[in-house]
């Protein structure tokens, strides 16, 4: 049985290929599969940004086409398959949740190459991509840490996954190292985008005393709650959400996926794409950090564009020791700094956040 | 003058007719609504409807209308039966994410042993633990007379959040790097609910949802429960004088749906989707609902909505890659579809009539 349904599945990926083939395209094509709406104003607007871009770039060289809101789970592989099937030669997935579709799907198309974000699984055909999102976050915590007034800042989490516990200890770090009496409070939604729910937690943290916000989800809903409350301070996340400039938001971290989006259709389109793996911050261009406003006092606007520049040239790293963890054991020594290993699964908070990691 | 007068009897033809009715309402406005967006509506309309089923690459999406359509048809039989007896489980989302946590769970503790007694086992602790769910609503009905409506729905975001802890905790794949999210169960062959034949999309929860298509045809039509049933739903006071125990009866259906409900979401997490993952569910419970209606809560006609609402789903992904349809415009002619059906039914106890009346006010 086993094996007939080895063979099966090998018939299916020919005719999968041999369909693919049939089509006979000359333009490239690269397909895209969003999480969620092209108009969440983050997340996603910010990769069909990158979308837009490779199109201005390749013009009538290249073909895109997206989906957008797209169910992780089989919908998503279905997603993917059509695409597929209609002759696209490069796909990205865009969500964490899209990884193991993903490798199911590529396993079947080895001829299309796939780009999964924010993930750790690979193969022959498929790279992984993801920003240095902490580096943003240090830039924000240096701010929030010099403005808050109440010493409470409020966090909206998405999901307890190592890249946002990533984000939310390089906050707290940066915001406790100008300002130790500083308080991290923390509200996990379990969505990346859900306008409802991002405003009920910024209101919840705003009524528990919190004059700062930071959010890892992708609304601007949490803007608007703290535009409301009046003297609450927020970040633009993923994208620059600039309507809400100069106050609440004083400023951002933007992911920019143009100049890899670009580099990788032109690696399909010359033949020289490779399977990789890619992680890039403010360095490359893959985290940018959004104008900040004259809301920020002009001595700590200073000294948040001197840090960017020390990360970005690679003089200061955001998880340098002595650093201990949330239980008062060591984690890095004085002047270590994090490896990549370590932060790409980290799953516990440094030392000073109060609460639980949900588990 | 156009008036609306209420039929001495409900037209038995207007109920098989409306739902085709509302179909072809539907694609002509929302073949307006295509227009106004600048596509082609013609286009649009043969893509979401001919494409996946005689399309170029219908080999494919054939076998995944099964894939699609069949925990749809398992809960939305289930949910039938209640609601003809006016039973209103609106929470079939939250026994679904029950169901899919019990199986897994199941599967995962035997990992990594092989052995043929672990599917079923599974199949069990889905129906058990969808049952169980459905049974707090309607326990708390009969013991304290509370709306299930309310209980029920309000348990699917307990349900959500024990599905996020299990797959932040108990159930999460200590291979998997920190990262939330069980073991995926494709790659563990004895709790794997494959593909029965290759490339068919039949799998053992489509299987279930035709054995529940039969089952509930025949209790309805055949059985004096099923008839307790409509006459409840027709008549509660003749019902009670009838001999219908309404706590069991309210248990039964809420247990059943439950039942239903549980089952689909064990066959899904073992299957297509493979794993317990935050956001696992994705709304078959409350969709089941709209395929219960379409279907004019008859288990065959359940079973042709099912089918529908699945072509939908997939045309309307279709569509959006193709055509650069966006995803709230498929949305939007997905709603039309249950207004049309909801506003039709007018005609089923209504008749139109035109001109003035003959007797003179």
């Amino acid at each position: 049985m086993k094996l007939s349904h080895l063979l099966a599945t090998a018939a299916l990926a020919v005719g999968f290929a041999g369909a693919a083939i049939a089509e006979g395209h000359e333009k490239t094509k690269v397909g895209f599969v969003f999480v969620g709406p092209v108009g969440d104003g983050g997340w996603t607007y910010e990769h069909n940004k990158g979308r837009l871009a490779v199109e201005e770039e390749f013009g009538d060289a290249v073909e895109t086409v997206f989906v957008e809101n797209v169910a992780e789970g089989p919908d998503s592989e279905r997603v993917m398959t059509q695409m597929a099937l209609n002759g696209a030669d490069l796909i990205f997935t865009t969500s964490f949740g899209f990884m193991d579709p993903t490798i199911n799907i590529a396993a079947k198309f080895p001829d299309v190459k796939f780009e999964h974000a924010t993930g750790y699984k690979r193969a022959d055909n498929v790279s992984t991509y993801s920003a240095r999102f902490y580096e943003g976050r240090a830039i924000q915590g240096h701010i929030a840490g010099k403005m808050t007034e109440s010493n409470i800042v409020g966090y909206i989490g998405s999901f307890p996954i190592p890249e946002v516990i990533r984000g939310i200890n390089s906050a707290y770090i940066h915001a406790a190292k100008v300002n130790p009496d500083v308080e991290f409070k923390v509200i996990w939604v379990y969505t990346w985008f859900d306008p409802a729910k991002e405003a009920d937690a910024a209101k919840v943290l705003i009524e528990q005393g919190a004059d700062v916000i930071l959010q890892h989800t992708d609304s601007t809903a949490p803007q608007a709650a703290a535009q409301e409350a009046g003297n609450v301070v927020t970040f633009g996340q993923a994208s620059d959400m600039i309507q809400y400039a100069p106050f609440p938001r004083v400023s951002s971290i933007i992911d920019d996926w143009a100049p890899y989006y670009i580099a990788r259709t032109k690696a399909v389109m010359d033949g020289t794409w490779v399977s990789t793996d890619t992680w890039d911050g403010i360095g490359p261009g893959m985290v940018g950090i959004g104008e900040i406003t004259d809301a920020v006092p002009a001595d700590v606007k200073a000294e948040a564009l001197a840090m960017k520049a020390a990360i970005a040239d690679g003089s200061y790293h955001p998880f340098t020791g002595p650093l201990n963890k949330q239980d008062g054991s060591a984690w890095l020594a004085e002047g270590e700094t994090a490896d990549d290993g370590t932060l790409a699964g980290m799953n516990f908070y440094v030392e000073g956040i109060e609460g639980d990691i949900p588990q | 003058m156009i008036r609306i007068e209420a039929r001495p009897q409900p037209s038995a033809m207007m109920a098989y007719a409306t739902p085709v009715l509302a179909v072809l309402l539907t694609m002509v406005f929302g073949g307006v609504l295509f227009a106004a967006l600048g596509k082609d509506p013609f286009q649009a309309i043969a893509t979401i409807f001919w494409e996946p089923v005689f399309g170029e690459f219908s080999f494919y999406y054939r076998p995944q209308l099964l894939v699609k359509g069949a925990p749809l048809v398992l809960i939305a039989i289930g949910l039938a039966l209640g609601f003809k007896a006016g039973i209103w489980n609106i929470g079939a989302e939250g026994q679904y994410i029950v169901g899919a946590i019990c199986g897994a769970a199941m599967g995962l503790a035997f990992y990594p042993t092989e052995s043929v007694f672990i599917f079923p086992l599974m199949v069990l602790a889905g129906a058990v633990g969808g049952c169980i769910w459905a049974l707090i609503p309607g326990v708390l009905k009969v013991k304290f007379g509370t709306n299930e409506i309310l209980v029920s729905l309000m348990l699917v975001y307990v349900a959500e959040q024990l599905l996020a802890s299990m797959s932040l905790g108990l159930l999460k794949n200590p291979e998997g790097f920190g990262f939330p999210g069980s073991r995926n169960l494709q790659q563990y062959p004895s709790a794997h609910n494959a593909e029965l034949i290759a490339n068919t999309g039949m799998h053992w929860g489509v299987v279930a949802a035709l054995i529940a298509v039969i089952f509930s045809y025949i209790l309805l039509t055949r059985h004096r429960l099923g008839f307790a049933i409509r006459v409840t739903g027709e008549a509660p006071r003749a019902a009670r004088f009838g001999g219908v125990n309404p706590s069991r009866l309210i248990l039964f259906c809420l247990g059943v749906s439950g039942l239903l409900a549980g089952l689909a979401g064990m066959f899904e997490v073992a299957g297509p989707a493979g794993q317990i993952s935050i956001d696992f569910n994705v709304g078959y419970g409350f969709t089941a609902i709209i395929v219960a209606f379409l279907g004019r809560l008859n288990p065959i006609g359940i079973v042709l909505a099912g089918l529908l609402m699945a072509l939908t789903y997939i045309g309307g992904d279709i569509a959006q890659s193709q055509l650069g349809l966006p995803a709230a415009a498929i949305q939007v002619f997905q709603g039309m579809l249950l207004f049309f059906l909801l506003a039709l039914d007018l005609l089923t106890n209504y008749r139109v009539r035109f001109g003035t009346p003959e007797a003179a006010t």
